[in-house]
């Protein structure tokens, strides 16, 4: 399986993407935001970090940025695309996802593990994977999720809400929310499910020395789907 | 403007500085010129003050590749890799406006180390604050914190440990001090030092701005109620540009065309060529004009002296220029020649096609002051004689919960969740520990590193304090398992011009120096930060220490929660009762006087590598110094830490129960270890000849001190977690 990192100025995951990445089994190529295209490949990644500095909203500029025509296109043709933090943000700002990402309510940066509930498996990212709740890590500022009324019924109408903010027994009370994100959203799909936009972040968990290892299920699993 | 000697003062040098300027120019300085001066001789860029007693320290060591004099430190951590590291002061400009000077203090740190070539890998900080009732320290903090993480998290550096403390001595003089370590191929190190004629000099990185002049003559100034005016004196931020030139920089490095790099952090462009010229011994010539600049009509003073941010100054091989153009274009970045390397070994600056400064580089550099400034000793305090009928009016539980929640102790969660401690995906301890560790990445090492002072015991008594500082932070890398390789320190004083701050300044250094020494532990990088006083108020001394050690093999890390049922916990190292200048004393007793805990340097070194045969035995499960509010106040935080509680007896000694919890004698910890294996433990330290008590065993849930006093986790756990929590939600 093929995957692709796009670095735009100001990422920083990208690295420990490419890491998760190879860890688990794909060939993946690193690629420059000025590159004139996007390798062949099975999935796209937006990594997280501070893309032209986010000195706009979050991913407005990245949003613009030339080789995000390609992305776009790839999504549309139902390619895989999966945004991480900053990258959720981006994929927002393109309009691939419904909503934005607001400031944390509490007007900080928060850095911890926190558990999400997966709410749905019939799409590639969680098909088959044998954990409901997984404990995963977040690192960021602006990652309270809003849309309007329409867009919420909408994405519950479409089972879109792919993972939310819970408890470790997978009750999502507001104490377990970490940011005010609307309905405890954590991260969503489009309607065809073929993108992904999440805060927490998969591959900084992906061994059993760092704070969880919960990031492994979801790689594992993923590239078991695209097989 | 024509030079006097009122403008030379206003520029903050000392009557006789400028006449030794004049004689040693045989004129009187232009305006340009006299900046410079200006620049190069205070007190944050010459160590004048500081110099003379630096030169004692111990810096060398197998393990040292660079000490003091260079960007960073740099030791050796095996298979070519090195760490390169070093911390670093913006005490007086987080004071002024904490957002920005905290976010520059940990920019400028970043580029002391990527400047050598090194990728930064772990960031670290001790932040000292005014008391909690004080009406700014809430502003301070909250303004830091978001400082600190807003530079960092941008950059995408895990910020993995820290110390914050609250003390009335800061109210007018906060410390902000950054640390940043990196890692490098052992070969592929970058120097500052110029080599070569006619090489030319490039800038990149950011425009020139009128931002941050004069920041290092402020740096080194007194402050007074008009403080606020020096806002300006303040640089400002862009973590995105310094990501953008981390990135650019490193890419040149990959290739052979860097003669030399040196970032321009304090006094900007002036020291920076200045010191680049003066290592390797030759001149430089600058053309002003080709600076870029993001103001306009910018004179050459302006331009010398702008502490803008995110610049380097790069000297290349001839014919690399294109080749380097295009990377630092890649990454939309300024790149400009603005000069070449001469023979001549003066600085000549030229604007507009005339000559604006010409000086010999050696006046600058080498003949700058060096003053030998008296100094007082302090006398060793009186020992108190403790009342021990006051004692029995209190419950243990109780003080050991007040200890817990106080803001020296509790639980400083409300500052590094705002920092990103987990990007490059190796940090495998994260803050909250004794130390932080992140892992050497792609292999299978880890680089074990805490930040630590203690500015009590250094006021009580400087020798001991400077002595007992090194030694916690030998402690808390040894806790986790690490090997203790070398330190670098951010020394922060009051005025230098006053002889008990000077002797207090003296005194702790020659503490640092004795430890230093003695655990084979050299200072390899530093910074000094005087003049930490207002309104005549200086601070408490207060050395920081920041250490680094090595993990072998990272799977072997030590953590400090309990972490089984039914298994031993021990102390190791002897507890005398010491409880001057402790927790217990100053805060329960309200005893403030007193010397501070005793240091014997051989207990020091022999239970510490006692405790490193153990770990390598695989012997102990978890381990942590004991410290702040002693044995009790230790083993409550291995409770917090790992959801284990814990039943303990004091062993039968004359000294009281109070004072066997809440003393703070030094060069103890205390570890678990199996029941099955407490047999051989026993035999390794017996062997060693370390003293040590058993003190009990690791329960399900609750908490047995003496068979009588009853204590739950969570009611430890919340006395430990909230205070600062409700503090800045208040």
């Amino acid at each position: 399986m093929k995957s692709s990192v796009i670095i735009f100025p100001g990422s920083n995951c990208d690295r420990d993407m490419d890491v998760a990445l190879k860890k688990f089994g794909f060939k993946n190529e690193m690629v420059w935001h000025n590159d004139p295209k996007i390798p062949k490949c099975d999935l796209i990644v937006l990594p997280g970090g501070f893309s032209y500095g986010d000195y706009l909203r979050c991913g407005s500029i990245a949003a613009k940025s030339k080789i995000i025509k390609s992305v776009i296109e790839f999504a549309n043709s139902g390619g895989l695309v999966l945004g991480i933090c900053n990258g959720f943000q981006i994929l927002t700002e393109t309009g691939l996802l419904p909503g934005v990402l607001l400031q944390n309510k509490y007007q900080k940066f928060i850095c911890k593990n926190v558990h999400v509930k997966i709410n749905d498996k019939e799409n590639k990212y969680f098909k088959n994977i044998k954990k409901e709740i997984l404990e995963l890590h977040i690192a960021h500022n602006e990652g309270n999720y809003f849309c309007s009324k329409d867009e919420l019924k909408s994405l519950n109408d479409n089972n879109q809400i792919a993972v939310t903010y819970c408890n470790k027994n997978g009750n999502e009370n507001e104490n377990d929310n970490p940011n005010g994100a609307l309905g405890n959203i954590a991260g969503i799909f489009n309607k065809n499910k073929n993108i992904l936009g999440m805060m927490p972040h998969p591959e900084r968990m992906i061994d059993e020395y760092l704070s969880s290892n919960d990031g492994s299920f979801f790689f594992e699993n993923l590239i078991e789907n695209l097989k | 403007m024509e030079v006097n000697e009122q403008i030379a003062i206003d520029h903050g040098l000392k009557k006789e500085e400028f006449n030794k300027i004049c004689d040693l120019l045989k004129r009187v300085p232009n305006i340009t010129e006299l900046g410079i001066f200006s620049a190069m001789w205070n007190e944050h860029c010459s160590y004048k003050s500081s110099r003379f007693h630096l030169k004692k320290l111990n810096t060398k060591g197998k393990k040292v590749i660079q000490g003091p004099g260079e960007n960073a430190g740099v030791i050796d951590i095996e298979d070519d890799d090195a760490i390169v590291f070093k911390i670093e002061s913006h005490n007086h400009p987080s004071f002024i406006e904490p957002y920005q000077g905290a976010a520059t203090g940990v920019g400028g740190i970043m580029r002391d180390v990527f400047t050598m070539g090194a990728r930064p890998i772990a960031n670290l900080n001790s932040i000292h604050f005014g008391s909690p009732q004080h009406p700014k320290t809430k502003n301070l903090l909250r303004g830091v914190v978001k400082g600190i993480g807003g530079y960092g998290n941008c950059m995408g550096i895990p910020t993995i440990g820290g110390q914050t403390s609250f003390d009335e001595s800061y109210n007018g003089n906060i410390l902000v001090n950054a640390m940043t370590l990196g890692l490098v191929n052992k070969n592929k190190i970058f120097y500052s030092k110029a080599a070569g004629i006619n090489k030319p000099v490039i800038y990149v990185g950011s425009k020139t701005g009128r931002d941050g002049i004069h920041g290092a003559s402020m740096a080194s100034a007194i402050f007074d109620e008009k403080i606020e005016e020096k806002k300006p004196t303040v640089q400002v931020g862009d973590p995105f540009t310094e990501k953008l030139l981390l990135e650019a920089c490193l890419e040149l490095m990959a290739g052979k065309s860097i003669i030399s790099i040196q970032d321009m952090g304090a006094a900007g462009l002036t020291s920076s060529s200045i010191e680049m010229a003066s290592k390797g011994n030759l001149g430089i010539e600058l053309n002003l004009n080709k600076v870029p600049c993001r103001e306009e009509k910018m004179t050459p003073y302006e331009i010398m002296l702008s502490e803008s941010q995110e610049r380097m100054l790069i000297i290349l091989e001839n014919g690399k220029e294109a080749e380097a153009k295009k990377i630092f274009d890649k990454w939309n970045l300024d790149f400009a020649i603005i000069g070449k390397t001469t023979e001549t070994k003066k600085i000549e600056l030229f604007f507009d096609n005339s000559k604006v400064a010409e000086i010999p580089i050696n006046i600058l550099a080498e003949n700058a002051p060096v003053y030998q400034r008296k100094w007082k000793k302090t006398k060793l305090p009186q020992k108190i004689k403790f009342n021990k009928d006051d004692f029995k009016k209190l419950k243990i539980t109780e003080v050991l919960k007040k200890i817990l929640s106080l803001p020296n102790i509790s639980s400083k969660e409300w500052i590094w969740q705002q920092y990103d401690h987990t990007v490059m995906g190796d940090t495998i301890q994260k803050p909250g520990s004794d130390s932080g560790v992140v892992r050497v990445h792609g292999t299978k090492k880890a680089v074990a590193t805490s930040v630590d002072s203690s500015a009590t015991y250094c006021y009580a008594h400087p020798l001991t304090g400077g002595k007992q500082v090194v030694c916690e932070s030998w402690r808390n890398l040894i806790s986790c398992g690490s090997k203790p390789i070398a330190i670098t320190n951010c020394l922060n004083f009051g005025n230098p011009e006053k002889e008990k701050n000077m002797g207090e300044f003296v005194e702790c250094v020659e503490g640092i120096n004795e430890a230093s020494k003695f655990l084979d532990y050299p200072v390899v990088s530093g910074n000094v930060s005087f003049y930490n006083e207002t309104k005549d108020k200086g601070i408490k001394p207060t050395p920081a220490i920041g250490g680094v050690g090595l993990i072998k093999n990272y799977k072997k890390i030590i953590t400090m929660g309990l972490k089984e049922e039914g298994n031993i916990i021990i102390l190791i190292g002897k507890t005398e009762g010491h409880l001057d200048q402790s927790v217990f004393a100053r805060e329960i007793l309200n005893e403030k006087k007193g010397p501070p805990p005793e240091i014997n340097l051989f207990n020091e070194k022999n239970n510490g590598e006692t405790i490193l045969k153990l770990i390598s035995n695989e012997y102990v499960l978890s381990c942590h110094d004991v410290s702040l509010g002693g044995i009790i106040t230790a083993l409550s935080k291995m409770s917090i830490k790992g959801g284990k509680g814990f039943k303990i007896k004091k062993p039968k000694f004359l000294i009281n129960q109070f004072e066997y919890l809440f003393a703070e004698d030094q060069g103890r910890y205390i570890v678990e270890v199996k029941k099955e294996n407490f047999g051989k433990v026993k035999e390794i330290l017996n062997k060693s000849s370390v003293h040590y008590d058993e003190l009990g065993v690791v329960t399900e849930n609750d908490i047995i001190i003496d068979e009588k006093s009853k204590v739950s986790i969570d009611e430890l756990m919340i006395s430990n977690k909230n205070w600062l929590k409700d503090y800045m939600n208040k």
